[in-house]
């Protein structure tokens, strides 16, 4: 039996379809959760996909954080389940203490949409084993709040424990402490990043790599890895 | 949930809400860099922050008071980012 991947969709999330796409492409079944939804269908893993959960009013993902379901996939997180939020997700995912730190507006005060490269910091996360440590990978980036900010303390205890997941390459495109482009929990089932894993899985529709336009399929790797973490 | 009637007093908690001064304010910035447009150039550092209303019907007790800080340091605003510069009753409201 295939692994079954859960994909939230709160009002206002916009890459939910994008994200059931790329669990799909991965070989995992794609499950639709519902921000209301007392339950999580018997899935083995939780994708918070891009956009932005209701409407990102007070802050981009403070009210996401009380819907029904995140109580869920914060029980979830605790006993292992593998999490993994992208941009607006990351978002959430700060917000509900399942990760350090907060997304606040880019320092150069626009919202920047192109592929990004990015350098694979942390490969022992349940998302990230199919990279190797070092590895220099392009995914698509677009935000206006993806400037990743935390206490001095928090940023200490990140890098010394190895849990910066993914930083940017050359530019930092929107003055993240550290370059920081993704991190992860103590136990590395929970991963954020501001990039878009699931708009690198598809062969013309993907970012543009040295092999060819649209060819990047970097992405694909992340839901793969956690298909392995799974089978474990 | 207390229904707001005509001819009650209904009392008012104002919140301020400011990003931490060691984060950077984008918008502060922008609306900095816009001012000498309008030609008011005598400043030379803009913040901008969040005002929060929780209204109540009847007078602000002491107990509002304190469920305004919960929620001014729970909801309102994210510690890592912001500050909660003011919990005060509004003494203009009616």
């Amino acid at each position: 039996m295939s692994a079954r991947i859960g994909v939230v969709t709160f009002p206002g999330t916009l890459d939910d379809q994008d994200a059931r796409r790329a669990v799909t492409a991965a070989g995992a079944d794609a499950q639709v959760l519902w921000h209301k939804d007392a339950d999580l269908h018997g899935v083995d893993a939780i994708v918070l996909p891009g956009g932005f959960s209701y409407g990102d009013y007070l802050r981009c993902g403070a009210i996401a954080r009380f819907a029904p379901v995140m109580e869920l996939v914060c029980e979830a997180a605790e006993r292992g389940m593998p999490v993994l939020g992208i941009c607006n997700g990351f978002q959430v995912l700060c917000e509900a203490h399942l990760l350090p730190g907060a997304l606040v507006r880019n320092t150069g005060q626009t919202f920047r949409c192109e592929d990004k490269p990015l350098i694979v910091d942390n490969a022992d996360t349940a998302w990230t084993s199919r990279f190797e440590r070092g590895q220099r990978i392009i995914i698509p980036l677009k935000h206006g709040e993806g400037s990743y900010q935390a206490t001095p303390a928090d940023l200490e205890r990140l890098e010394g424990e190895g849990r910066v997941v993914f930083r940017y390459d050359g530019d930092n495109p929107n003055g993240s402490a550290n370059n920081i482009a993704g991190v992860t929990n103590a136990q590395g089932n929970v991963v954020g990043l501001m990039p878009h894993p699931e708009h690198a899985i598809e062969v013309g529709f993907g970012p543009d790599t040295p092999t060819g336009i649209r060819r990047g399929l970097d992405g694909l790797e992340m839901f793969r890895s956690v298909l392995d973490a799974l089978a474990g | 949930m207390p229904i707001h009637r005509e001819g009650d007093n209904m009392g008012r908690i104002v919140v301020d809400i400011m990003p931490k001064p060691e984060i950077l304010d984008p918008q502060g910035k922008a609306i900095l860099q816009a001012l000498p447009r309008l030609g008011v150039d005598n400043f030379v550092a803009v913040r901008q922050g969040k005002r929060f209303e929780l209204s109540v019907s009847g007078e602000v007790t002491d107990e509002d008071l304190q469920r305004a800080r919960e929620a001014a340091t729970t909801l309102l605003s994210n510690p890592i980012i912001e500050d909660v510069v003011a919990v005060r009753r509004d003494e203009d409201a009616q």
